[in-house]
């Protein structure tokens, strides 16, 4: 069972082979057994979770099924959910019961699936690692002494453990793509705009995308079309109709035109994430796709940009955080200003630290035109060179991240290091494509390596269906780690 | 480019973030490492390009100008660190 999809999970509950609350308490206890080692769950109210599949388990007795009713879900810590603890891994929230649901946990609601929980990661979302927590750093799976990458590495952590049959996550440089390839599990981020960003809690909000993690792109598909859809309060959310992501999935991939990125292909990438990606390239050739060189040329101005643009709109968002109406306060201040700095001191992290300051200086009088503004001027040299890479090609292909999974502590000290590692991730962001993670192999040390999938605007079913023609040919999707793969 | 520790001190305070001797210390490097990943902007050739400021060129929408939200201060600042007669409680501001 904790390794089944989400159709053969969401037929099992139809035909009373198992009930969401057998299947939420599964989780549970897997949950309960290995938090002390993974560390992938801030939040876990079983009593909660247990509602809620009792209430599934009547609307499936009264035949009201949806794709995802009695389905568990562990939710990033980012999403607010009314009544539950939701800290995004920082100590100023560390007492904020969220009184309102985000957007995406109603969809999720509404489709009756069950809450399994609020999974770790780095604070405020900003990181690659999921150290970056007031809860203690997440693990890798596939080794415990290697991060799960981040931010949203507790979801990550938690679907390849099998702690969870899927999860949700944030990307706004990386976070759901990096730590799926990371931990060997699917992942996408959609376009810009698809998933509304109400009550999620913002970090960079003209980057910000809500997204999934699961064990195949089918899963995958399930999930965004109960999680995507428009909402007014969310001023930058689409008006677009549903869609049903699942639709193109058996295409054939004859006459696919994969766009290969000369500079993702270049001297950045270690030699074991170069040989399983070149493998699975050659393996969508096989299945029918054509592959060209494309060239994408302002791709390394990509990471200098995102980290103006990233911690400018860091800052302006974070300046809520003050003490006054929600979250923490300092213990001890002389007047209000005091009051402001030291909450804030006490209530943030290095790295979130680091990215205010960052971000207040870019903004700061007499450097706006130089920083701000020119990063703004490279964003649109980015998403021109896809433009024109999609002329030639339906979507572009190469590595999620330049290595496997690395050792906890091995890059918390050197900032610049541990941003790099997003170098492929960010472009997507910057231009606001849908682009996607897969497992393609594994590297040194037997952890996993991911292959990245980028497509045009609106462009997710055509993603997921190479995504899925390829895990049919594969296996590296269903692999598990060994100490998780219990049977059950 | 390089920030000074006077540098870092005022942009703490322009951020209302307190930082102690120690730490003013470890954000000069670590910021200067930054900022030297950040220089390399300068470089790119941008004469012409219109900044982007967002991924969708979209709109603001407009909506009717009437009351969709209900009163719900109550509940929303029930969770705020201290409220008295309705009202956020702060230092005192004006002596």
């Amino acid at each position: 069972m904790i390794a089944a999809s989400l159709k053969e999970l969401s037929a099992a509950l139809g035909v009373k082979k198992v009930s969401s609350v057998e299947l939420t308490k599964l989780f549970l206890d897997r949950i309960d057994r290995h938090q002390p080692r993974l560390n992938a769950f801030i939040t876990v109210d079983p009593e909660k979770s247990l509602a809620q599949a009792r209430a599934a388990d009547e609307r499936i007795a009264r035949g009201e099924t949806a794709p995802l009713t009695g389905i568990p879900v562990a939710h990033k810590d980012i999403f607010c959910a009314q009544g539950w603890l939701t800290t995004c891994a920082s100590r100023m929230l560390s007492n904020f019961v969220a009184p309102y649901d985000a957007h995406v946990i109603e969809q999720f609601n509404a489709a009756g699936a069950v809450l399994l929980g609020k999974t770790n990661m780095d604070e405020f979302a900003m990181g690659s690692s999921s150290e970056n927590s007031h809860y203690g750093p997440v693990r890798n799976p596939w080794d415990a002494a290697c991060v799960p990458g981040g931010s949203s590495g507790g979801s990550a952590a938690a679907v390849a453990a099998r702690l969870a049959p899927c999860a949700t996550g944030t990307d706004t440089g990386g976070s759901i793509r990096q730590p799926a390839a990371l931990c060997g599990v699917s992942g996408i981020k959609p376009t810009y705009g698809l998933v509304s960003r109400y009550g999620m809690i913002a970090f960079a909000s003209s980057l910000d995308q809500g997204g999934t993690f699961g064990r195949s792109a089918e899963d995958l598909a399930i999930l965004l079309g109960a999680m995507t859809g428009f909402d007014a309060r969310d001023s930058t959310s689409l008006e677009r109709p549903r869609e049903d992501y699942t639709r193109e999935l058996g295409r054939p991939l004859d006459g696919v035109r994969i766009g290969l990125p000369r500079e993702y292909f270049g001297a950045g990438m270690d030699a074991d994430v170069r040989a399983a990606v070149e493998g699975a390239v050659a393996e969508l050739r096989k299945l029918g796709a054509a592959t060209l060189e494309v060239t994408l040329p302002n791709t390394a101005l990509a990471v200098p940009a995102y980290y103006v643009i990233a911690p400018a709109e860091a800052s302006s968002n974070l300046s809520r955080f003050d003490g006054v109406r929600y979250g923490y306060r300092a213990p001890e201040y002389d007047d209000l200003v005091d009051m402001y700095c030291k909450t804030r001191a006490q209530g943030f992290g290095a790295e979130v630290k680091r990215r205010i300051l960052v971000g207040t200086y870019v903004l700061s009088h007499g450097y706006y035109d130089a920083y701000y503004v020119q990063a703004q001027r490279v964003r649109r040299l980015i998403a021109r060179d896809f433009v024109e890479a999609f002329k030639r090609c339906d979507v572009v292909v190469g590595p999620t991240a330049p290595s496997v999974a690395f050792r906890i502590g091995e890059r918390v000290s050197d900032p610049v290091k541990m941003y790099l590692s997003d170098i492929y991730t960010i472009p997507a962001n910057l231009a606001g494509l849908p682009a996607m993670s897969v497992p393609c192999g594994f590297g040194a040390g037997g952890l996993p390596v991911g292959l990245q999938i980028v497509g045009g605007y609106f462009a997710e079913a055509r993603m997921l269906n190479l995504a899925h023609r390829f895990q049919l040919a594969t296996d590296w999707h269903t692999r598990t780690p060994p100490a998780y793969a219990e049977k059950a | 480019m390089s920030l000074r520790i006077a540098d870092i001190r005022r942009i703490a305070h322009l951020a209302r973030i307190a930082v102690t001797e120690a730490e003013v210390a470890a954000m000069q490097h670590q910021l200067n490492g930054i900022f030297g990943l950040v220089e390399q902007l300068k470089a790119a050739d941008t004469a012409g390009i219109e900044p982007m400021a967002h991924a969708q060129d979209v709109m603001l929408r407009l909506r009717e100008d009437v009351v969709t939200e209900a009163d719900e201060h109550q509940r929303f600042q029930s969770i705020a660190p201290q409220v008295e007669a309705d009202l956020y409680l702060v230092p005192r501001v004006i002596e």
